[in-house]
């Protein structure tokens, strides 16, 4: 029986996860007690860098999701 | 005398004596090259100008000045670090490749005048080519083919607009071009091909992908940040490279999100990068201009970083693409640890090099008003976190458990990595080393509360994205496939096209074929009847009957005239 490794566990999964949600939600509270010193308006609105990431991975996966209709082919497409 | 040896010259002189060598002998040379090199360059005072002065040109092929000292610094810490991770190979046209590559790229940023950069561009096309053909499979050598037509447009398109500068100038000095003349569009693009501009930019994804495991390194330390210093030296303050920067920032994240090669993933997550350094670069203040060079720093040793980590894993596994791939942090723990740090540094993590040096660019965009620009590159950061900083590592290391069993790479690889990460984190803490080495002094501290808290909220939350998307399985599985590209239209469209017509026009094309090699037959007689050997026309005739000949000619036109 092979060696059990650190991910092998759902357990450590599980943790991993939970520690970044924590993170997650410690960075957005920081907003309302830190003052950012802003160089643009909207980097002054709540948690503007927080929303503003995540809304761009999720449009940019979801719209590359889509993007794969139009460019995908097969591995051996120039071959053949 | 010695302080005006030029530190090329040793590569190149290396390159020569390496062919020679061969064993223990020859990697004792392969290391003391760049360090040779290194010394020289240390003692180089800045605002040096060689000048030779050949056929009535004068040339200036070293220049030292803070910008390209820059670009020298790292181009020769890069030949190192390249080095180091190849020393196990044996292969002698590689390493030859190697040096004379990084050589060439070091003469064409120490170059003070337009024909040596010409000479510099052309010798790092022609020496670079052999680190994709040396993979010596039939689909590197036909990228390889590709990767060389491209470089030799660039070339062709460099030497007309140098051309067409001396002719409008008088001079071959490399300074400011700018784009108000013909000459200054034909040197830019023959740099903006070399930069990969959009549309412009297929070689690059093309052929990279299909080095060695060690050519990739080379090749993704030196073209294009040649092409970056380039640009820098002729063209700052260009508003439209801020545009194409912008561009160059996007569309690669949406390929990279699904393309299964995880080299390809890096090459267009290099265009990325690229971007960044193009858009300050056409923002032009002394603040994007730092940030455009500091990050073509950064970028050549954590890019650097990530190849030499996924040639590590091509390398040990003979795989690299994301579905034959995972869990291989199991059995290439010291590889996934170095790999992880080339990706905080590429997402620009607090602490880590990127950090100090794009966030440059993108504060000076937003000091010059430009908005949009500002929230593209943003976008763009956020991204290049998910592609390059998380899916690169998770789907090499983590993900799903290929069954792979391998071991760490050999213990030269491990160091040239090792020494990479070293320089991403101590950049990245420490700064103000780099910072003193950019060409315009610097006023600019990244480590504020508000920029590292922004930062970090950025990037967590685009990692929640992530796992989010992962785990309710609206991300994109990897898929044994290809994505099409700007290649397209001429490994694909172009030759079916013509194909297409060759065939509607077989019949037409048989008929005009035989009779056109009978007009050519003809002609070529014709031709030889009157200028041969033993032709009329070839004769040397006497100045007198040649007088004849024209008083006849006039005689007649005023004959005809008359009529």
């Amino acid at each position: 029986m092979e060696q059990q490794h650190l991910f092998d566990k759902p357990k450590n999964v599980r943790r991993l996860l939970w520690l970044l949600y924590l993170s997650c939600a410690l960075l957005l509270a920081a907003d309302l007690f830190i003052h950012r010193h802003v160089a643009h308006d909207w980097e002054s609105l709540w948690g503007f860098y927080a929303f503003f990431g995540f809304v761009a991975c999720v449009s940019l996966v979801l719209v590359a999701r889509q993007l794969r209709k139009l460019l995908k082919r097969p591995e051996d497409y120039y071959d053949r | 005398m010695i302080a005006s040896l030029p530190p090329f010259a040793v590569f190149f002189a290396g390159a020569l004596l390496l062919a020679l060598l061969r064993g223990r002998l020859q990697k004792t040379l392969l290391l003391l090259i760049p360090l040779i090199s290194a010394a020289l360059l240390a003692g180089a005072p800045e605002g040096l100008i060689v000048k030779v002065h050949l056929l009535g040109y004068e040339l200036a092929p070293y220049r030292t000045d803070r910008l390209s000292l820059l670009f020298a610094y790292v181009f020769n810490l890069a030949a190192f670090i390249g080095i180091v991770f190849s020393l196990h190979v044996h292969d002698r046209i590689q390493h030859v490749a190697a040096l004379v590559y990084a050589g060439s790229a070091l003469g064409a940023v120490l170059a003070g005048d337009l024909i040596s950069v010409f000479v510099y561009w052309e010798l790092a096309a022609v020496s670079s080519v052999f680190l994709i053909w040396s993979q010596r499979s039939p689909r590197a050598v036909a990228a390889g083919w590709r990767y060389l037509v491209f470089q030799f447009l660039s070339g062709l398109l460099l030497l007309a607009g140098i051309l067409m500068r001396f002719h409008e100038t008088g001079s071959l000095a490399f300074d400011y071009i700018g784009l108000d003349t013909v000459s200054g569009w034909l040197l830019f693009i023959a740099f903006g091909i070399k930069c990969a501009f959009p549309l412009l930019h297929s070689w690059l994804t093309d052929a990279y992908p299909e080095a060695t495991p060690t050519g990739t390194v080379f090749l993704s330390a030196f073209t294009t940040k040649a092409a970056v210093y380039m640009l820098a030296r002729g063209y700052p303050g260009t508003e439209l490279l801020i545009y194409i920067g912008a561009v160059m920032t996007c569309f690669p994240i949406f390929y990279a999100v699904i393309e299964n090669d995880l080299r390809r993933v890096l090459a267009y997550s290099m265009i990325n990068q690229l971007g960044f350094m193009v858009c300050g670069i056409g923002i032009g203040t002394s603040l994007a201009l730092n940030g455009a060079v500091a990050h073509a720093f950064n970028d050549v040793i954590f890019k650097g970083l990530l190849f030499m980590s996924m040639g590590a894993v091509l390398h040990m596994t003979g795989k690299i693409k994301a579905t034959d791939l995972g869990g291989l942090y199991k059995s290439m723990p010291i590889t996934t640890g170095l790999c992880i740090v080339g990706a905080c540094s590429i997402s620009a993590f607090p602490l880590f090099s990127g950090f100090v040096s794009k966030s440059m660019v993108m504060a000076a965009a937003l000091e010059e008003g430009h908005d949009w620009i500002w929230l593209a590159l943003l976008f763009a950061s956020a991204g290049v976190f998910h592609h390059a900083g998380i899916k690169i590592p998770f789907f090499a290391f983590f993900a799903q458990d290929s069954g792979i069993r391998t071991g760490e790479p050999p213990l030269n690889m491990l160091l040239a990595m090792a020494l990479a990460a070293l320089l991403c984190v101590s950049i990245g803490s420490w700064p103000a080393m780099l910072y003193s080495l950019l060409p315009y002094p610097v006023d600019y501290s990244p480590y504020t509360v508000t920029h590292v808290l922004a930062q970090l909220q950025l990037l967590f939350f685009s990692a929640l994205a992530f796992s989010w998307l992962k785990l309710s399985g609206l991300y994109p599985p990897e898929m044994r496939a290809i994505n099409i590209d700007v290649e397209w239209t001429y490994r694909w469209l172009g030759p079916r096209a013509i194909n297409r017509i060759t065939q509607a026009f077989s019949h037409f094309h048989l008929q005009s074929r035989i009779s056109f090699l009978r007009y050519l037959g003809n002609f070529f007689g014709a031709l030889f009847l009157y200028h041969g050997p033993r032709g009329i026309l070839a004769r040397t005739w006497a100045t007198g009957s040649m007088v004849l000949w024209v008083v006849i000619l006039l005689g007649i036109y005023l004959i005809a005239y008359y009529y």
